[in-house]
């Protein structure tokens, strides 16, 4: 390759561009003009020898012909291209090689892309149907994508294209068969029961992609399998065995899995379905293990019994990452099914461990707040947690302290009362974070009110939250939710993203109906204007809707401040 | 669309980079490595995003196969994409390690010229790609005869012409002209993938295979190839309308590569193909549940605790092919998180080990007879013994790969070549159960 920008070079260059035989060498022509079409000075004098090009004899010289004046349209963005080559391409379409064909494609695509790229008719798309087999794996899955844009005038032809496309769906080939798949959802969109059919025969191939020996083919076919799940939870109801997490598999995979095996639990395979998961969660890797646990929380909240009993039998474990992830999930669970209240309560007699996990601890104190009066050593496990109150560092385990020490005192008052005095005076004296002083005050306050009132504001109505609901009996989604997403990156990484949240879902505390007082333990902040805000009926507390002070009587006395001063106002 | 491939080392080093549609900057690379290297267990790394750039990669080889792209293009294009880039390269420079990609970095530029114009793929045929290629492949070991091992004494033949080594197949199969090496060559592998799962009350929970048969064509010319395979392959998905009798294989679905004829497939299940040059899989099938032969091992475990605090396991591994066959390595895995060990093997030749970056025990047998019986009693040491602890013993895993055998029963009858050509050609046939996934449950 000679050195660039050289006046003699340029010249021998440009003599050489405007040789008619360059073209006799294929490679070189290739070569050259995939060198040259860079350089600013000489793009002009590219455009003859690519016209040119574009009527050669040879395949691979209008391969690259075609694609050049792609490049051109892209990295000299100044160039205009002339109609008649945008005709010559569109012509080029019926070229005999496919691969030629492919490319114009491509290229009008970019050079119309203002126009929002290549306008596929009739005849056009009838042409490259036709004509799709003789292309491989990457043209037809080209050829598919750009198909996506025609609309087929009548049902016939509908099914007509349907029933050419059909042999691609079950291709094996990966690619070939996810674009037929999604060619098949965009078409038949106001068909359902003709989108249902074609992901009943897209099985075949998904579930041989999620076996194959590729570990990232192997994701991506899982992430496709959970969307189409989201639509037709039964499709691969009896092939749950494929979704056993082999030995080696790496981490994301086994998380993957696990989830779409919580998607497939009936009642005939759920005996199996928790035998293997039960077998997952003494994995050696920590998050398998609590995606596993967090998994049989999952199918707790429709087969409780049997996943009570396996939950329980792994705090016998005494393992801190699978005891920590055992209450979390018992804490999930016993919000959506009081029914499991005995079998927590007699789990919790006769605690001893010492959790370091924060998240854990947290859920072992709500657990301990709800059921306090069931469990007969509850006040003692408080009191170890109240005495160490100091050397907590996690402000939501303080919280949770606070809130479950004073429902156990509701429930044991004579037991509860000494230590929670010694845990109101520290939170409030000497706590640092805000958040947790003003729980504090807020229930010293609400002591000073009167047990009723304690009472129905922290054992007031609980609402559910509806995710959480029984996992049969969702409602399944419709397909064109999500059609437009198959086949693109976005599954791949939305799966990034739930995957790694799955752990680490805040906890739901004591959230309560609007007609009592909200209670929550992240803001104290009432929401200010918020018209469904009553007043309480007992009448001795009640959080006004508007503000005392307007914005700028606040401003003002703000700025008439010394340093250091602080401000009260009266609240009426 | 692709905007840019690079391959970088497991350290990080850049091995190749090829920017195609200039539309990002060099430093995409180093971005890519600190995502990738910052990720934890858990989280995908198969696609990452940065701003508006899209990275896709691969691991093969100790190797990070990165494309980057810009628009929302189909993940499985791109993933089957660099798939089949490694196997390029492997089918070119003989084997896909660090060391062979960097002494054949001009070829694998020039690789990936042919293949990716502009960022849109043109063809990945190796037949096609073979006229254009002009540059030699580097290998880092020639090969050698005097690497067998098992050449017979005077340098006769003994029984070396039927067997070839392993090695045979990772040799380049693009040689210059004037090599010897330049022989006709087909190799027919069936591959089988077995995953089973064996329960705690020795009942088979899940047993699946996964399998291949696949050519690898190092020829001159174009030949066609008819295989055919023991009769009555019943290919239907269940409920099937037969079922076997005698020597029928049962398969639950089967697929096959576009250019297989399959006209004479029903009758006599003979099928027709034209290879390509390289590496070309031609039927792919799998079986669930049903599979003719039972699992090829089983363990019987037994875990106690003696009087000193420690955990006895003895384990007694029982292999139910038929005599005559002999493994060549097991390798057993028991999660469990012991402190310490000391074990009793019943031969000498296997080798024991506790591995604590895995939490493994990690047993290795190099030979084991078909329809023999191997024991091992390890006593392992944990601190804070309990009842409990039993429990954690994790399941155990088996890797080993069976050659000459393959688990649904399915054999190649013949292979013949046409037409038939003037020169020797030597066609090989292999047939290898590899274990995917192999686990007992305790």
């Amino acid at each position: 390759m000679p050195y660039l920008g050289d006046e003699h070079t340029v010249r021998e260059l440009r003599r050489a561009l405007s040789n008619p035989n360059v073209q006799a060498d294929h490679l070189r022509y290739r070569n050259t003009i995939h060198r040259v079409i860079r350089l600013p000075g000489l793009s002009q004098y590219v455009q003859q020898p690519l016209t040119v090009g574009l009527k050669d004899k040879a395949a691979c010289v209008r391969r690259v012909a075609v694609l050049g004046w792609a490049k051109i349209h892209t990295l000299q963005p100044n160039t205009e291209i002339d109609v008649a080559v945008v005709n010559e391409l569109y012509g080029l379409l019926r070229d005999p090689d496919p691969v030629v064909m492919v490319n114009c494609l491509r290229a009008l695509e970019e050079i119309l892309q203002e126009e929002g790229g290549v306008a596929i008719n009739k005849p056009i798309a009838h042409h490259l149907l036709n004509r799709l087999k003789l292309c491989d794996v990457w043209g037809q899955s080209e050829v598919l994508a750009v198909l996506q844009r025609y609309r087929p005038r009548g049902e016939d032809e509908l099914f007509d294209i349907l029933s050419l496309l059909d042999p691609a769906l079950l291709s094996h080939h990966a690619p070939v068969m996810a674009a037929t798949l999604r060619l098949f959802l965009s078409l038949c969109s106001t068909l359902p029961a003709v989108c249902m059919s074609a992901l009943e025969r897209a099985r075949g191939p998904l579930l041989a992609a999620a076996g194959s020996t590729s570990r990232e083919l192997r994701y991506a076919a899982l992430c496709h399998i959970q969307l189409l799940l989201r639509s037709e939870p039964g499709l691969m109801g009896e092939h749950y065995k494929r979704f056993f997490c082999g030995y080696a598999e790496p981490p994301y995979i086994k998380q993957n899995k696990m989830q779409v095996l919580v998607e497939l639990v009936n009642d005939d395979n759920v005996a199996m379905v928790l035998d293997e998961l039960r077998g997952y969660c003494t994995d050696v890797n920590t998050e398998t293990s609590q995606t596993a646990i967090n998994a049989i929380g999952s199918i707790g909240r429709s087969y409780t019994d049997r996943c009570l009993a396996i939950l329980t039998g792994l705090l016998g474990l005494k393992q801190e990452h699978i005891t920590s992830a055992v209450l979390q999930t018992l804490r999930d669970l016993v919000w959506v099914c009081p029914q499991c209240g005995d079998a927590v309560c007699s789990a919790l007699e006769g605690w001893e461990d010492n959790l370091q996990d924060s998240q854990g601890r947290g859920a072992l104190l709500w657990l301990l707040g709800v059921y306090g009066d069931r469990v007969t050593g509850a006040p003692y496990l408080l009191e170890d947690c109240i005495d160490g109150v100091r050397s907590e560092v996690s402000a939501e385990v303080k919280t949770e302290l606070l809130t479950a020490t004073l429902r156990l005192f509701l429930s044991r008052p004579a037991e509860t009362q000494d230590m929670m005095g010694r845990l109101l005076v520290y939170c409030i004296e000497e706590e640092v974070d805000m958040c947790v002083r003003d729980q504090a005050l807020l229930y010293y306050r609400l002591l000073h009110c009167g047990i009723e009132e304690v009472r129905q504001v922290l054992q007031g109505g609980r609402r559910s939250d509806p995710s959480l609901g029984p996992l049969i009996g969702r409602p399944p989604e419709p397909i064109s939710q999500w059609a437009s997403s198959f086949n693109t990156l976005e599954p791949l990484t939305l799966g990034a993203s739930t995957v790694g949240n799955s752990d680490h879902a805040t906890p739901k505390p004591s959230t309560l109906t609007p007609n009592t007082l909200t209670s929550n333990a992240e803001a104290m902040t009432p929401t200010p204007g918020d018209p469904h805000l009553p007043d309480c009926s007992s009448g001795a507390l009640s959080l006004s809707v508007s503000p005392a002070l307007t914005p700028e009587e606040f401003e003002r006395l703000w700025l008439q401040l010394e340093k250091g001063a602080c401000l009260e106002v009266c609240v009426q | 669309m692709i905007s840019q491939v690079f391959i970088l080392s497991s350290k990080g080093d850049h091995l190749i980079y090829k920017d195609f549609r200039g539309e990002a900057g060099k430093d995409a690379v180093n971005k890519f490595y600190e995502m990738v290297t910052a990720l934890t267990g858990g989280q995908p790394p198969v696609v990452m995003k940065h701003k508006e750039l899209h990275f896709v990669h691969i691991r093969q080889g100790g190797l990070y196969w990165v494309a980057t792209t810009k628009a929302d293009a189909s993940p499985f294009t791109i993933i089957e994409f660099l798939n089949r880039l490694t196997a390029l390269v492997k089918d070119y420079c003989g084997c896909l390690l660090e060391k062979s990609v960097q002494m054949n970095f001009a070829l694998i530029y020039e690789l990936l010229d042919e293949v990716v114009d502009f960022g849109y793929i043109q063809t990945t045929s190796t037949d096609i790609l073979k006229n254009f290629i002009q540059t030699e492949a580097v290998s880092s070991k020639p090969f050698s005869l005097f690497d067998l091992s098992n050449v017979g004494l005077f340098g006769a033949d003994t029984q070396q012409n039927k067997v070839a080594p392993s090695a045979a197949a990772t040799r380049p199969i693009v040689s210059s002209q004037g090599e010897q090496g330049s022989k006709n060559e087909i190799f027919v592998d069936v591959i089988e993938r077995m995953s089973v799962v064996i329960g705690a009350n020795v009942s088979i929970t899940d047993y699946m295979v996964e399998s291949s048969l696949s050519t690898y064509v190092k020829m001159a010319h174009f030949y066609d190839l008819i295989l055919p395979n023991i009769p009555n392959v019943i290919s239907l998905p269940p409920p099937s309308l037969l079922s076997g009798y005698g020597a029928a294989v049962r398969v639950d679905e089967c697929s096959f590569h576009q250019a297989v004829r399959l006209d004479e497939f029903d009758t006599y299940r003979i099928l027709k193909v034209c290879p390509s040059q390289g590496e070309q899989t031609v039927m792919q099938y799998q079986l669930c549940d049903d599979l003719p032969t039972a699992p090829p091992f089983r363990l019987f475990p037994s875990i106690e605790r003696d009087s000193g605090g420690r955990l006895l396991m003895y384990l007694k591994l029982r292999c139910d092919l038929p005599p005559k066959r002999s493994l060549p390595l097991l390798s057993l895995f028991s999660p469990s998180l012991f402190s310490s060990l000391s074990q009793e093997l019943s031969s000498p030749d296997q080798s024991a080990e506790l591995q604590p970056k895995n939490k493994a025990v990690h047993w290795e047998i190099p030979r084991f007879p078909g329809g023999a019986q191997l024991s091992a009693l390890f006593k392992l040491e944990v601190s804070g013994l309990s009842a409990a602890s039993l429990q954690e013993v994790g399941p155990v895993s088996l890797s080993f790969e069976l050659p000459k055998y393959t688990c649904t029963g399915l054999q190649i009858r013949f292979l013949r070549l046409s037409p038939i050509q003037p020169g020797p050609s030597q066609r090989w046939v292999r047939y290898v159960t590899h274990s995917d996934s192999y686990t007992i449950r305790i």
